[in-house]
């Protein structure tokens, strides 16, 4: 197949609609695997997707993406940090004489929203050697009220959330703390207050007592709403899973299907040339193969052997060579093999695999083609099946892993919808996309499919 | 051919360029087996039963017969596509069973063969020139130069003008007598001693069969090649072989020089053949042909005696029907296989 | 008036709209057959022929773009009636086909003797003993043994089936069969049986043929008259005994000469170069690029000239 050939295959899948789309799609998704490999390496992939309380601390648990806004009336308030770099907070030093030093760090930050967010986190880091620094925290609503929020010593690592803060929640009348800060005094009904609009300012006042001793923050405040795909659980931002699922997901799809028609290709020319009993064994073969259960045997080898996805990947494709696609190319080879070309390359002594290699198997690509991209999909939601199923690569962010932390997480039932389905949407779209392609080539490649 | 006989040719042949025999076949048998499910044998099909006759270089010679006779099964013999079942193809001195690998490859390169289906003989995904470049890397030509020079000079003896632009078209892209050309140049591409032709028109139409039977008959004549033609038409043989081969059920019921066989044929089934091909005049309409009834045996169980019996109008009960008839010499150089001409 | 002629085809237009461009497969050809003739139809491949029988017939594909003429079978304008009409009064009554290679079209999975018998059932409304009496008959006049009726296709020889499917053409006793290249599969003795067959069929029942094939010496078995079709036109009409023996036209001339004949001794000659393709069909005749004989005139496209009872387009019989 030259690159002439190569051409007037692309001019033909342009003349189908879908295929363009399909194509498109498929080419948007291998530009965000590659994007994705790119600026999320795998290692730090891996660490992102383990890491813990530290990793993501910023994140608030289980909220929908950012974008939800986009589509309510009433906004759910965003998720946000404020440290040193975004410049909404001062900091001042005023050393004393005494080597003690008062440190006064003002976060001030807008809030327009219409909903109380989860929490709000303070993340203290101090150095001393004996004596802890004192902080103490006060909260300023636009409306000019005041509130004494807390103070404490603060030891090398503190973090301090307003919503675990019971003496704070007596303090505001039993009223959960991250709603009684935010509430409007004027809320028309009293039960179910509506947050006051305006400019928040927290003021947090520390004093070190020793000299190289310092006090640092950082301001939290955990949203209803978070990123660009939401969060799970362990507050891990979707977006690094979506991302990162994809490559995984198409090498997967692709390998597996490449492979799996390489060599059913493979062995049904072997079959179909040898004949006899080479041909004799790999039919048997392939009948035994066809009544052993696929997907409990990969359940099988998953559970007693290894989770590895390379395991899983050889698993597959070992089981999926010997299937009827073998029987149909079979059929295939033994007719190409009575043609005329072929008679006439034995008559001027092609070798046999001279004749399987050059004359049998490329006249068979043009059929492998569509077949090809067609089983992709199946590949890619096997894949996920077996995540969900809980036999997943546990170390990878995949698609079917968000989906089976979803459903070990009860998402359905909490109403955290988005978590299952992100995933699933993106699932579809994949196995659209290669099917769109897929039937377009086989119309391309099987003349006698084409309308008129 | 007997021993001293072929003794007294090698002699002949560092002498004279006459009479040389290229291709000997000797009483050849090949029989196909019958498969069956379970044990037991289910018989053989006898395509070829008993073929002997010599080729010379040069020569060219026509086997004639209709479908189920067994050319196609001798025609493959002769290429080396199937093995005897007993019986000797000789050529060039060579016996085909002796052959090894290396050997066989030697023969392969030395014989060209010519198929019916100009485009069912072409790799559709192949362009022209690795059509022609393909014969050449089995046998062995491994300078790409070389390779190169011989398919232009191959283009060139098929007068497929001009050569650079056909050599990147694909089968597709060829009316049916240029794909006709190509597989000529590829049977010519390894300067074969004879080519075996099966059907080479058949195809194609009318006015293109008279070009490309040109062109075989040029190409024997400039390379001193020598030519089986296969066919079922009579009508052609006349311009373009020296001999005429008949075979009927697997046999050669006669051999005889082209200009004999049509002003004298002798065996009956001949003369049918003869009355049943057709010549443009307008008379035929008036006229029914006479056929012999019946049809072609069956391979895997011939009739008794002459195969030809059941359906000849001049049979001789007791003889024909009994008796399997030798070959018998009405006049030199012309053989039959009949009880007629004891 | 009462027609005489079974068959007159006036003007018949059919061309086809493909990715390259309309193909023009038949471009004005007129034809007029007389009850109990045949009229042979020669011409190479790609000249359009197997297109007008199906012209005729109204067997068209999807992609028609231009269907136009008259065809009067029996004085009657088939061309006016409807799709269903047609199918149901006209084809396969009065006028039926072999197509080519019409015994690999032999249904395998359904015995012979109801294939020859179906036709015979829905165009005749006949039942089926009756259907297959008929065929039993039609068996009869092709030579075919009673009891292959119960046979399947593949049990039958390659001349046998071909006599099936003309038994199934001639089940509703038409007026006239079209055979599109009945023998160019089959070998010599057995085109010769079919020929005979045929040649019977007109001598007993009377039918009327249109032979269409490439092969001029086997044309000759049939023909009482002889058209000539070159890229979708008639070049050359005639009786078959003039035409064998001095043909008008220069294409006719060149292809009796490309004739191999039996005993023949003179050089065979080819004509160079190809039949244009019917989408880019050149201007003026379309034989003009490889006539030996061609003028200036040539230019233009020829009309059709009567020489006697003869007709010719070519400027040469002005």
């Amino acid at each position: 197949m030259t690159m002439n050939n190569l051409r007037k295959t692309f001019q033909e899948i342009a003349r189908y609609p879908s295929a363009i789309v399909g194509a498109v799609v498929i080419l948007a998704l291998v530009g965000v695997a590659i994007y994705t490999m790119i600026t999320i390496p795998y290692q730090k992939a891996i660490e992102l997707w383990r890491g813990g309380e530290d990793v993501w601390f910023m994140n608030p648990k289980n909220v929908p993406p950012a974008w939800f806004n986009l589509f309510t009336a009433k906004k759910q308030p965003v998720s946000f940090v404020i440290n040193d770099q975004q410049g909404q907070m001062t900091r001042t030093v005023k050393t004393h004489s005494d080597g003690s030093q008062s440190i006064t760090i003002t976060y001030t930050f807008n809030y327009a929203y219409d909903y109380f967010p989860q929490d709000i986190l303070l993340y203290f880091k101090a150095t001393f050697k004996a004596k802890q620094p004192f902080a103490s925290l006060v909260w300023i609503t636009p409306d000019g009220r005041k509130i004494n929020v807390t103070n404490f010593g603060v030891p090398n690592q503190f973090t301090y959330r307003v919503s675990q803060d019971s003496v704070l929640q007596g303090k505001l009348h039993g009223i959960d703390p991250q709603i009684a800060l935010f509430a409007d005094p004027k809320s028309p009904d009293p039960a179910n207050p509506v947050p006051l609009k305006g400019t928040y300012q927290m003021v947090v006042s520390g004093v070190t007592w020793e000299a190289n001793s310092d006090l640092s923050a950082e301001f939290v405040l955990h949203g209803q709403v978070a990123g660009l795909a939401g969060t799970d659980n362990y507050r891990r931002d979707l977006m690094v899973a979506l991302l990162w699922g994809t490559p995984v997901a198409l090498a997967f799809g692709l390998l597996a299907a490449g492979g799996t028609t390489l060599l059913t290709m493979v062995f049904s020319a072997i079959g179909a040339w040898y004949g006899g009993w080479v041909d004799g064994l790999i039919q048997r073969i392939t009948e035994v193969n066809m009544v052993l259960p696929f997907l409990p045997i990969l359940i099988m080898i998953g559970t007693l052997f290894s989770h590895s996805i390379w395991v899983i990947l050889g698993a597959t494709v070992a089981l999926s060579i010997f299937t009827a696609q073998i029987k149909a190319y079979r059929a295939i080879f033994m007719q190409v093999k009575e043609s005329t070309f072929v008679e006439a390359a034995k008559a001027y002594g092609a070798s046999n695999w001279r004749i399987i290699s050059l004359y049998l198997i490329p006249r068979m690509i043009p059929t492998l083609i569509p077949s090809l991209v067609l089983s992709v999909p199946s590949f890619v939601f096997l894949e996920a099946s077996l995540a969900v199923l809980g036999l997943g690569d546990p170390t990878l962010p995949t698609w079917g892993k968000i989906i089976d932390d979803a459903f070990n997480q009860s998402a359905l039932y909490n109403g955290w919808y988005y978590w299952i389905l992100e995933p699933a949407v993106l699932l579809m779209i994949t196995g659209l996309a290669f099917a769109l392609l897929g039937f377009a080539l086989d119309r391309i490649f099987n003349p006698r499919l084409r309308e008129a | 051919m007997s021993g001293e006989t072929k003794a007294q040719n090698e002699v002949i042949e560092k002498y004279s360029d006459e009479n040389k025999v290229l291709l000997s076949v000797q009483d050849l048998h090949v029989w196909f087996e019958l498969r069956r499910f379970g044990f037991g044998r289910a018989g053989y099909v006898r395509a070829v039963d008993g073929v002997s006759f010599d080729v010379g270089r040069g020569e060219a010679i026509a086997i004639v017969g209709e479908s189920g006779c067994g050319k196609s099964s001798l025609m493959k013999t002769i290429l080396g596509l199937y093995r005897p079942t007993s019986g000797k193809v000789v050529m060039d001195g060579q016996d085909l069973q002796s052959l090894d690998a290396k050997g066989m490859r030697w023969y392969h390169s030395h014989v060209g063969y010519v198929q019916q289906d100009p485009y069912g003989a072409l790799a559709p995904f192949m362009a022209v020139k690795k059509i022609l470049e393909e014969p050449l890397i089995v046998g062995g030509v491994k300078s790409k130069a070389e390779r190169e020079q011989r398919i232009q000079k191959s283009m060139e003896e098929v007068k497929l003008f001009p050569v650079a632009d056909f050599l990147p078209k694909y089968p597709h892209m060829l009316s049916g007598g240029q794909q006709q050309r190509v597989v000529i140049a590829r049977a010519m591409i390894m300067g074969p001693y004879f080519l075996v032709a099966d059907e080479p028109v058949s195809m194609l139409d009318a006015s293109v069969r008279v070009e490309i039977l040109k062109l075989l008959r040029g190409l024997q004549e400039n390379y001193h090649l020598s030519v089986i033609y296969i066919t079922h038409d009579l009508s052609t043989v006349s311009y373009f072989s020296e001999r005429i081969f008949v075979m009927y059920a697997g046999e050669l019921v006669e051999k005889a020089r082209v200009e004999r066989l049509l002003y004298n044929p002798c065996h009956p089934y001949t003369l049918a053949l003869l009355n049943g091909t057709s010549v443009p005049d307008a008379n035929n309409a008036k006229t029914f042909k006479e056929i012999p009834p019946g049809e072609p045996p069956s391979l895997v169980k011939p009739p008794e005696g002459c195969r030809f019996h059941p359906r000849c109008s001049k049979m001789i009960p007791g003889t024909c029907d009994v008796k399997v008839p030798p070959e018998f010499e009405p006049e030199p150089g012309h053989l039959v296989k009949c009880w007629l001409f004891q | 008036m009462a027609d005489e002629k079974l068959l007159r085809v006036k003007d018949l237009v059919l061309h086809f709209r493909t990715l390259h461009g309309a193909v023009q497969a038949v471009d004005g050809v007129n034809i007029e057959l007389d009850y109990n003739r045949a009229v042979v139809i020669l011409g190479e491949s790609g000249c359009g022929k197997s297109s007008l029988a199906k012209a005729i017939l109204r067997l068209l594909p999807r992609n028609v773009e231009k269907y136009s003429g008259e065809v009067t079978l029996g004085g009657q304008d088939v061309m006016k009636l409807d799709e269903e009409d047609f199918r149901l009064n006209v084809r396969w009554v009065g006028m039926s086909m072999v197509p080519q290679a019409a015994m690999n079209a032999l249904n395998p999975v359904l015995r012979v003797g109801e294939q020859v018998s179906e036709p015979a059932m829905i165009h005749l409304g006949m039942k089926k003993e009756e259907a297959t009496q008929a065929a039993l008959k039609m068996f009869q006049h092709v030579g075919v043994p009673a009891d292959f009726l119960s046979r399947y296709p593949f049990e039958l020889s390659g001349g046998m089936r071909q006599r099936v499917a003309i038994a199934m053409a001639l089940v509703t006793s038409p007026n006239l069969i079209i055979l599109d290249e009945p023998t160019s599969a089959l070998d010599v003795l057995t085109q010769a049986n079919i020929f005979n067959v045929l040649k019977r069929i007109k001598k007993e029942l009377g039918t009327s043929f249109i032979l269409i094939t490439h092969d001029i010496a086997t044309s000759s078995e049939l023909a009482d008259d002889v058209a000539v079709m070159y890229a979708g036109q008639i070049v050359e009409t005639g009786d078959a005994g003039r035409f064998f023996t001095a043909p008008l036209h220069p294409y006719s001339q060149k292809l009796m000469a490309s004739v191999p004949r039996l005993r023949g001794t003179k050089e065979l000659e080819f004509i160079v170069g190809q039949p244009p393709s019917l989408v880019n069909l050149p201007v003026g005749c379309r034989f003009a690029e490889r006539c030996p004989q061609r003028f200036e005139k040539c230019t233009q496209d020829p009309p059709v000239i009567q020489n006697e009872d003869r007709t010719v387009k070519c400027w040469l019989y002005q």
